[in-house]
């Protein structure tokens, strides 16, 4: 399993590398939302907010539903999924793949939009680098939901209103959990509690995945 | 003949325990020395949550998991499945707005960012995103197997609500029956209304959940027809010469 999850997130970061996508579109992205999120705040506000981790995160979790979206479309190319199952690869361990390769470019979005956070929000940066262990762990698990939801939605043509609805509730804990803690490590509380959360959360999806993923792709 | 007879009891029963619930509720129970009033909304409201949360979700997660177990695979249970989880957005729907109109007077607010609350209305999201994607999907098969695996990842909300009061400082108060160890918090009056109240919540979950059913038996049996016909209308004009 840990062989073709190394072999589909090595194609999956190929893909990416190569088309630049993240680069030049979902960064982007990210950094007009977070600017917006401090427009929508007001000047006054902005600068001084306590707000900054729960912005953050809304906008890591609308990178996390394009960056799925653009996975499940590198996917829907013709032959992708019949090359898949004429391989006969383990689908846990495609879907641990999938996931690897959502993780990293995650972090990276994330380690970019946390400096903008600092800049922009003027979010503590001691507090922000505190944060950073959980805030990865936190990504990973948003992956992880990511990678399943993307598949239960389907490459259908409603996927992509599909995708949003199905896994925004389940984000929803991510959400709270990741920004609970991120305020906890800028001095509003305990930061393990809320860790603890996500880690848990990842673990689940995990497990989740390498059991269902098969049962998704079955047809 | 027995089943029959179970069967056009279950309607009238529902209907006339519900009716003793709001009697006793209304009528026979005192009012609270604290809450005034306001108690009687708790004959309803643990008794709608009882049902949307355990019963109807928990009946949908039961399906799907046995659905997706190749040796119980069947259409009964997707059936059984997707009609519990429509049973179980109305009873979330009615959950949150009984808890509402409690919290107003109580907390001076209609809505309170509270981790059961917030939980619950999550759940309710989940239940609304599976009949989403019943509704996306067109082929049988795919749609009972994306479902069933939804409703499973949904149900890890479940454990989260009903922890929610003990791992989190909520406004929301803790167990309404029983406490931690098991010692009953209510007596007298009160304590059978409630129970009266879960047994004719449990019941109408019952009922409702066998004429949604029905009703998705008599669709698909529709449906095939419709598509029989069709089929046989097409050949008859291949057959033409």
């Amino acid at each position: 399993m840990i062989r073709v999850a190394l072999l589909v997130a090595a194609k999956d970061l190929r893909v990416e590398l190569r088309s630049r996508v993240l680069l030049w579109q979902v960064v982007p992205f990210g950094a007009m939302a977070l600017l917006l999120s401090g427009l929508a705040l007001g000047p006054a506000r902005a600068g001084h907010s306590g707000a900054a981790p729960g912005l953050f995160f809304l906008v890591m979790l609308f990178v996390t539903l394009l960056t799925v979206a653009r996975s499940r479309a590198i996917d829907a190319r013709a032959g992708t999924r019949d090359s898949i199952a004429t391989l006969g690869l383990d689908p846990g361990g495609v879907f641990l793949g999938k996931t690897v390769a959502l993780t990293v470019e995650l972090w990276v979005t994330g380690a970019l939009l946390l400096a903008g956070t600092v800049v922009v929000l003027h979010a503590n940066l001691a507090g922000t680098l505190a944060a950073s262990g959980n805030v990865a762990v936190t990504l990973a698990a948003l992956a992880a939901a990511g990678v399943l939801h993307g598949a239960l939605s389907g490459p259908g043509d409603g996927s992509a209103t599909l995708l949003p609805l199905l896994s925004l509730p389940a984000f929803a804990p991510l959400l709270i959990a990741g920004e609970r803690a991120y305020s906890a490590a800028l001095g509003h509380g305990a930061l393990w509690a809320w860790g603890t959360i996500s880690l848990v959360a990842l673990v689940a999806y995990l497990a989740l995945g390498i059991l269902l993923y098969g049962v998704l792709d079955e047809s | 003949m027995t089943k029959t007879l179970l069967a056009r009891l279950l309607g009238p029963l529902t209907l006339a325990l519900l009716a003793l619930t709001f009697g006793l509720g209304l009528w026979v129970t005192p009012p609270d020395q604290v809450q005034g009033n306001l108690v009687r909304l708790v004959y309803v409201h643990p008794a709608l949550a009882w049902v949307a949360l355990y019963v109807s979700f928990g009946t949908a997660t039961i399906a799907s998991v046995l659905y997706l177990w190749r040796r119980t695979r069947s259409a009964t249970l997707d059936r059984i499945g997707a009609c519990a989880m429509e049973v179980s957005v109305v009873f979330i729907a009615l959950t949150l707005i009984t808890g509402s109109l409690w919290g107003r007077p109580t907390w001076g607010v209609w809505w309170a960012w509270d981790a059961r609350l917030t939980s619950t209305a999550i759940l309710g999201v989940f239940a609304l995103a599976y009949l989403a994607l019943r509704r996306a999907l067109d082929d049988d098969e795919t749609r009972a197997r994306r479902s069933a695996v939804f409703a499973i990842i949904a149900a890890i909300n479940v454990p989260i609500i009903h922890f929610s009061v003990l791992w989190w400082k909520t406004l929301h108060q803790g167990a309404t029956v029983f406490t931690a160890n098991r010692t009953l918090l209510i007596h007298g009056s009160q304590a059978w209304t409630l129970l009266v109240s879960f047994v004719a919540f449990t019941l109408s979950f019952v009922w409702l959940l066998r004429a949604r059913y029905r009703l998705e038996v008599t669709r698909d049996q529709s449906r095939q027809r419709d598509f029989n016909e069709a089929l046989a209308q097409r050949r008859r004009e291949g057959a033409r010469p």
